[in-house]
């Protein structure tokens, strides 16, 4: 601008400076949303804790959170199918009219429609375990079951079925493999791009894109703030911090919500100020550990090649993989309800197992209580 | 109370908004006005309300009262004074005392025959509050999402408020405002290590003049913006920060609903690298 020209240039100057805030502003909001917004109160008044819900965002989703009609309940008797058909392990204690609904009901939630039983059966013999889909789907079902009885801390009395994860897909459609990692482009400016990649898991933020194998499958320690003002010995390093941050955008962006859905963010650690949910979280962190390790893991070298990760590691499971982008998988609608057979407690034949009934706690054995009911 | 000789050549007849001559008077330094009038009514009113809030709350401590906006349930409705009804009456406060200060500015402008720069850079903080606590619950369809009356408790609603959306750090109208601030605390630095540079000359010297003080920019950095220029600079910086953060947080909420990390999902997309 010419200095010496005076008023009028002057004048000129201001509105170019207020045209140029707003095509930035307008620059901005072209790639926002609009009002308006659903705002959920979740803390005392004025503490900032709302979750916000863009309703014409969330109706996007609303195809795939619709529960599919539940199949006619079965005749509660009836001879068992473990002593009818051959080869049944798991769904034993059920009648046969009973077992075939279920069988039908995963046809309808996993199979491809042009497959159906044969996706996982054969069909010459059904009894056989020649195909792998049924040895998976076999563990699949004690996995359910073990859920709906043992992890009512994290489902609560809505409990899952095949459907929470599987929606149509004979792959849930959001899981996790251990990352080989991106080869760095070398240099000055190679910082860490395999480390720090802003992936949609994690929110599309800068930071440490894989916080499922420390978390997810190992048990390293979260919550690593210090619990005092002063140096208190706490070495937790800024990466384990950042580390700790992914995995909570990752359950944030899992689950369509914020942070403060959970947390009082004037001082996150604390139980005593956050909400309820975060206790449920707590569980459904173990739950997702202790399935990765006990269900998933086991089943690596059953699952062929192109169905495993680069690192030849199985799918696992994350936050996402039955919530997809909602709080409650398929807005909290109970599918379980409508097939007791999935929760394992039906019509026991002989009570001699005895569950580890205590949710939460450390993971029993592998396959101890589920497979015996 | 002193007047500065000069002083009285200064206190001149006219140039009020409204009112007429009726409030066109002097107390002490201060000149009243019509809006001086009104900007004490809603200052008192206020703060008494504040302290009313105060006497119905847990607490007399200083930093922990807390005067909380309504429930997120009552809308964009009048509440309860004991449930919210407070924080709305002292936003109104809040608000009329602001405007009042702003166009009493004015009029003390308008008496001196200089331009309005000072009740409009002003006008840009008032813009801010009434940004977060008018606007913003207006667009969201609740009061419940402005701040509230406390020095922790509106601390805790800005930590709670960014963590809404993940990480607000990430909010482009914020990176802005951010830039701007520091910006406009450097050229405040700058510009008040020059002027005390020139004008504090070692003991018998002789203070320096605008001459020294653009030749000292033009050696270093081969330019001087001029004595007249750093002040254009400082107001556009400083407005500027206040202005963007006024729409960092009007986006937060209305126009933004998710982290803003996400929001930066078209720049990953761009076709160049995606």
């Amino acid at each position: 601008m010419n200095t010496l020209t005076g008023r009028s240039d002057r004048r000129a100057g201001f509105p170019s400076v207020a045209r140029l805030a707003v095509i930035s502003t307008l620059a901005m909001l072209a790639a926002c949303e609009r009002p308006p917004v659903d705002v959920v109160q979740g803390g005392y008044r004025g503490t900032g804790m709302v979750t916000l819900i863009n309703p014409r965002m969330d109706a996007l989703q609303a195809p795939n959170n619709r529960v599919p009609p539940p199949l006619p309940a079965a005749p509660t008797a009836g001879p068992l199918a473990g002593s009818v058909y051959k080869n049944v392990q798991v769904l034993k204690d059920l009648n046969i009219a009973q077992f075939a609904r279920v069988m039908v009901a995963m046809t309808q939630w996993v199979a491809p429609p042009d497959q159906s039983c044969g996706y996982c059966h054969s069909v010459a013999n059904m009894a056989s375990d020649q195909r792998y889909t049924k040895v998976v789907a076999r563990r699949m079902l004690q996995m359910v079951r073990h859920i709906n009885s043992d992890w009512k801390s994290h489902v609560g009395a809505t409990g899952v079925t095949c459907y929470t994860c599987h929606r149509g897909h004979v792959v849930p459609q959001q899981v996790w493999f251990e990352s080989p990692g991106e080869s760095a482009g070398g240099g000055m400016t190679a910082a860490n791009p395999d480390l720090y990649s802003p992936l949609a898991t994690i929110g599309g933020s800068s930071l440490p894109y894989d916080p499922f194998t420390p978390y997810l499958l190992h048990a390293m320690p979260i919550r690593v703030n210090s619990t005092g003002a002063l140096p208190d010995g706490n070495r937790s390093s800024i990466q384990q911090t950042e580390t700790t941050y992914a995995l909570m955008m990752h359950m944030s962006t899992a689950l369509g919500v914020n942070c403060d859905y959970c947390h009082n963010t004037r001082s996150t650690p604390i139980w005593s100020t956050s909400t309820p949910k975060r206790v449920t979280a707590w569980y459904g962190i173990r739950m997702a550990r202790e399935l990765n390790v006990d269900y998933m893991t086991p089943l690596t070298a059953t699952f062929p090649t192109a169905r495993r990760g680069v690192l030849g590691d199985v799918a696992k499971i994350d936050c996402a993989t039955c919530h997809q982008g909602i709080f409650k998988p398929l807005y909290g609608v109970s599918m379980a309800k409508d097939y007791p057979e999935l929760e394992g407690t039906m019509t026991p034949p002989a009570p001699a197992a005895t569950p580890a009934a205590s949710a939460g706690s450390a993971p029993s054995g592998a396959s101890g209580g589920a497979t015996t009911r | 109370m002193a007047m500065l000789s000069f002083e009285r050549k200064y206190r001149v007849r006219g140039g009020t908004l409204l009112g007429g001559d009726l409030f066109d008077f002097w107390v002490g330094p201060f000149y009243v006005g019509f809006f001086g009038v009104t900007a004490a009514f809603f200052a008192i009113l206020g703060t008494l309300l504040i302290i009313w809030g105060a006497a119905l709350g847990p607490t007399w401590n200083i930093w922990q009262i807390s005067i909380a906006p309504p429930d997120i349930k009552y809308g964009l409705r009048f509440a309860p004074l004991a449930a919210g009804g407070l924080w709305q009456l002292i936003t109104i406060c809040a608000v009329g005392s602001f405007v009042s200060w702003a166009l009493r500015e004015v009029e003390i402008c308008r008496k001196l025959g200089i331009g309005y720069h000072v009740p409009a850079a002003f006008g840009m903080a008032i813009f801010a509050y009434v940004s977060l606590n008018v606007i913003r619950p207006l667009l969201m369809g609740a009061w419940g999402v402005g701040f509230p009356y406390g020095i922790f408790s509106h601390l805790d609603w800005v930590s709670n408020t960014g963590y809404q959306y993940l990480s607000f750090h990430y909010n482009p109208a914020h990176m802005i405002a951010v830039s701007f601030f520091f910006a406009t605390t450097f050229a405040l630095s700058l510009h008040g290590g020059l002027i005390l540079s020139a004008a504090n000359p070692p003991r018998g010297g002789t203070v320096k003049s605008v001459e020294e003080e653009n030749t000292y920019f033009r050696d270093a950095i081969g330019y001087s913006i001029g004595s007249l220029g750093i002040h254009r600079l400082g107001l556009f910086l400083a407005v500027s920060a206040v202005f963007f953060s006024a729409v960092c947080i009007l986006l937060s909420g209305p126009f933004w609903t998710h982290g803003w990390p996400s929001w930066w999902g078209w720049w990953l997309n761009l076709p160049i690298w995606h």
